[in-house]
This record gives C-alpha cells, structure tokens and sequence, in this order.
C-alpha cells in the first residue's frame, strides 16, 4: 500500500530576505543574564511575533534593535545584533539615527500633552524639518497611515491627550510613522486596549506591513495567531536567563509546534 | 497546579464520548450480521430503530467540540485532536448506518430460505469490528504505527469481499433463482467492505492528530 503526504499549508507565507537579526544575542542587567543567546532572523515587511511567558524577556529582546536596553545602568550586550547586515552595538553608531529608523510603541499610549498635530510633528521637527507646509503633510501623510486622519482631521489642534485610548495608541503610531522608520517595534500595544480598539490597532498592523518591517511582543497568544506572519516563542530557563524556544511561520507555532515546550505553553499547559 | 483543569477534563470527555460511540457502532455492525445469521426480524428491526442514538451520540459530541473551539481557542495538539473529533464522529456514524443497512436487508431476506451458511460475511464483520476497536485505542493512544497497520488491514476486508462476490457469483450462475437472495447477501458484504474502509478514514484522522501530517494510508480497492 503507498502512504502519501499532501501538502496542504496554504498559509505558508512567502518571507522577504531578514531585516533585523540577531546571533547568539545575550543580553545581561548587571549580574543577572536576561536573554542567552538568541540567534533569530525578522524578514522584511512583515509581522513578527514574540511570545512567551512573563519574564522571558520577550521586550528585553525588541529593546536590543533600538538599544532601548542602554538607558537601563548597568546592562551589556554581547553577541550580534544587525539591521541590514550592520551591528548596531558598534562603537560609531548614532543611537539617535537608529531609533528614527526603528521606532517604538509601547504598552500604554503615551501622547505628549500637546495637540494632536504637534504629536506627529514633533519627531520631524527634532530631526529638522521646519517648513510649516511640509510639517502638515507629514501630519496628514502620517496620521492616514495609522487610519486616523478622519477621525481627527476637525480637532488637530486639541490635545492628544483627549483621545480615546485607542486612538491615543494610533496616535503613537503615527508619530513613530513621521520620522519615516524602516521597522516598528510594538511592546504589548494593545494590553490597554479594549477588544475593538484591539483589532483595528491588528488591522492597521497588516497595512502597515506591507511596508515595514514589524515585531509585536504580546502576552496575548490569539493576537500573535490572528496578526503576525511569524511567531517566536521565548522562555526563562532555571537561572531566569530567556531564551528561543522555538520560531516560525505563526500558522505552524499554532497548529503543530516543533517543540514540546511550545506545544504546552500555546495550549495553556503552562504559562 | 494543572492550569487549564477545566478545560482539559472537557477536552478528555470528547475522547471518552469517541470511544463509547465507537463501541456502539461496533456492536451495531456485530449484531446486525449477528440478526442476518439468526434471522431475528426482531432484533433487526431494534438496530434499525436504535441507529438514531450513534446519531444523536454524534452531534453531542459536535456540539461539545463546537463549544470548545468557540470558548476555549485551543491550539497545537488539543486543535488537532478536535478537529479529528469532528471527522471522525462523521466516519463512526456512517458505520452506524451500515450496521442499519444491514438490518434492513435482513428485513427484506425474511424468510426466504438461507442460501448456504454464511461463513466469509462474519469473518469480514469480525475483522472490520476488531479494526474499529484497535482504531480507537489508537486514537487514544496516540498511536500512528498502530493507524497505519490498522488501515492496511483493510485490504484482508477487501480480499474477503472478492472471496464472497466470486462464491456468490457462481451459485447465481448456477441458478439464475439464487439471484435475489446472492445479491442481497453481496449488498451485506459491500455495506462491511465499505465500513472497513471508514475505518481507514479514522486511522488517518488518528496519524494527522499526532503529526500535523495528512497522510493517506493508501487506497481502498473498491
């Protein structure tokens, strides 16, 4: 009897060449090592997803792209982390120029008080845009980019802060959009966000992705099922160092992981 | 502490349900060959009637899985599993239709003479019974080696099958009054072959529910 094996992965996605990469990447507070050794590849316009357990170091991780991590005293990098083929831990890099290219949203929306129009017009201004016509496009440009601009193109002039929470979280995003990044790094962006505001914030992330290249760390597993291209699973190993368990394309984390680990953590046997 | 314990007991029942309407579709097909030998219109009409309980049995236990998908997102491995649930209820309730299949044919024999004693029609009942069976522990047990023998099992169904059509052809040939009462035994026969083969169905189920892979165990001959 001849035994045959369909392929049936429809939703195998086709990968661009990576973006952002990191071999054996160790990451260390003080003492106290955080990440060991991750070696992983974000391929070009598309959604990555980290997840994991609390304290695995899933946002140390997306902290190393734009050397967040060196605001925090005391922490050391070792290893190789790269955008475009250049580490970003060299000596000459201008962590200033590498934040515009790889912007961030983080967890709770956090407009500036100042009106919705400065919020966007803030980054472009600091990097040394002037002219008021130009400002006002970016604004517009941006705020359409992150599906705002209807909402908010009567009232550009009343604070960000008046915003629903998930606009305010748009409005984050298109400010990172106004300085015109290559890759957005989003720390659990949605955890303030009620379930609507949730998806539309994951609908705008697909958009987005088809021209940036996108990582979302969320302790919410359906979101990394529902949104993202790839999924990388991190976990804390017994001395609290986190580590890559597991990555891939998100349709085969979900459906038939690799790994034991994985399969217990997606299937809530442990958490 | 199990997290999830709710869940994962809810998970359990649906598997415990599988086995117990596998067993009621075994004993379907095993008493209806059973009544056929006998000629027990009584009994067979009892199948007949009790053929509406491996149904109901089959969409309780759709709607649990229903219920688990929709309030319980399960992933990886219990997805798998329920989505095999969902097959192979389908396969086990078409078994259950068989077994009435035959019932009925018993029905329509009556009380015609018998046209020889039946020997191949309850070896093939056998066989399909006891890979039903094995097929459930299979599931249970995870078990793809166990699947994939036990769907290549079917080809002795299949072998029995030909012996029975090739007997019965020869006494049609013989005597052209034989004719009813041969094909009625060869319907029999067909409704076991093609059990059989749902229980191939249900070993592929089992070998996707452990390795994520669909795989066809092979064809059947009819």
């Amino acid at each position: 009897m001849n035994s045959q094996t369909f392929n049936v992965d429809p939703r195998q996605p086709h990968l661009n060449p990576p973006r952002l990469r990191s071999r054996q990447a160790s990451l260390f507070y003080g003492k106290f090592q955080a990440l060991r050794d991750i070696s992983l590849d974000i391929p070009e316009k598309a959604i990555t997803a980290i997840i994991g357990p609390s304290g695995c170091g899933k946002s140390s991780y997306l902290r190393l792209f734009n050397r967040m991590n060196d605001l925090i005293p005391d922490t050391r990098v070792t290893g190789r982390v790269e955008l475009d083929g250049n580490s970003v831990y060299e000596q000459d890099v201008d962590v200033v120029a590498l934040r515009k290219r790889v912007g961030m949203v983080f967890q709770r929306p956090n407009p500036f008080p100042m009106s919705i129009f400065e919020n966007v017009a803030f980054g472009p201004r600091r990097h040394g845009t002037k002219d008021r016509k130009e400002l006002a496009a970016i604004v517009e440009r941006s705020l359409r980019q992150a599906a705002l601009w209807e909402e908010v193109k009567d009232k550009l002039h009343q604070s960000g802060l008046a915003l629903s929470g998930g606009q305010q979280q748009r409005l984050c995003i298109a400010r990172v959009l106004a300085v015109g990044p290559d890759v957005i790094l989003m720390d659990e962006p949605c955890s303030a966000l009620d379930p609507v505001a949730t998806l539309r914030i994951e609908d705008l992330m697909r958009v987005l992705s088809a021209q940036y290249t996108i990582i979302i760390v969320t302790h919410n597993m359906q979101q990394a099922a529902r949104a993202s291209d790839l999924t990388a699973f991190f976990m804390m190993e017994s001395d609290r160092a986190g580590v890559l368990v597991e990555s891939g394309p998100t349709y085969e984390i979900f459906t038939n992981p690799r790994e034991k680990r994985t399969e217990d953590y997606v299937t809530g046997r442990f958490g | 502490m199990e997290i999830r314990a709710g869940y994962h007991k809810r998970l359990r029942e649906i598997q415990d349900d599988i086995l117990v309407m596998g067993s009621m579709s075994e004993k379907a097909i095993l008493q209806s060959v059973q009544a056929l030998k006998d000629r027990n219109l009584v009994e067979a009409k009892r199948i007949i009637a009790d053929d509406v309980k491996i149904n109901q049995k089959r969409f309780e236990i759709e709607e649990k899985c229903v219920q688990l998908i929709a309030t319980q997102q399960p992933m990886a491995g219990d997805l798998r599993i329920i989505v095999c649930a969902l097959y192979i209820i389908t396969e086990l309730e078409r078994i259950g239709d068989y077994a009435e299949g035959i019932a009925k044919i018993v029905l329509m024999i009556g009380d015609e003479p018998p046209l020889k004693p039946l020997i191949d029609i309850p070896r093939m009942a056998d066989k399909m019974s006891l890979m039903l069976r094995r097929s459930m522990a299979a599931f249970i047990n995870r078990d793809v080696e166990a699947a994939k023998k036990i769907a290549a099992e079917d080809d002795d169904v299949d072998a029995l099958y030909d012996q029975v059509f090739r007997e019965l052809l020869t006494f049609m040939m013989e005597d052209p009054r034989t004719i009813t009462r041969a094909t009625r035994l060869i319907w029999v026969a067909h409704n076991l072959e093609r059990a059989a083969d749902r229980v191939t169905n249900v070993c592929e189920r089992v070998v996707f529910s452990v390795t994520g892979k669909m795989e066809e165990t092979g064809a059947s001959k009819y």
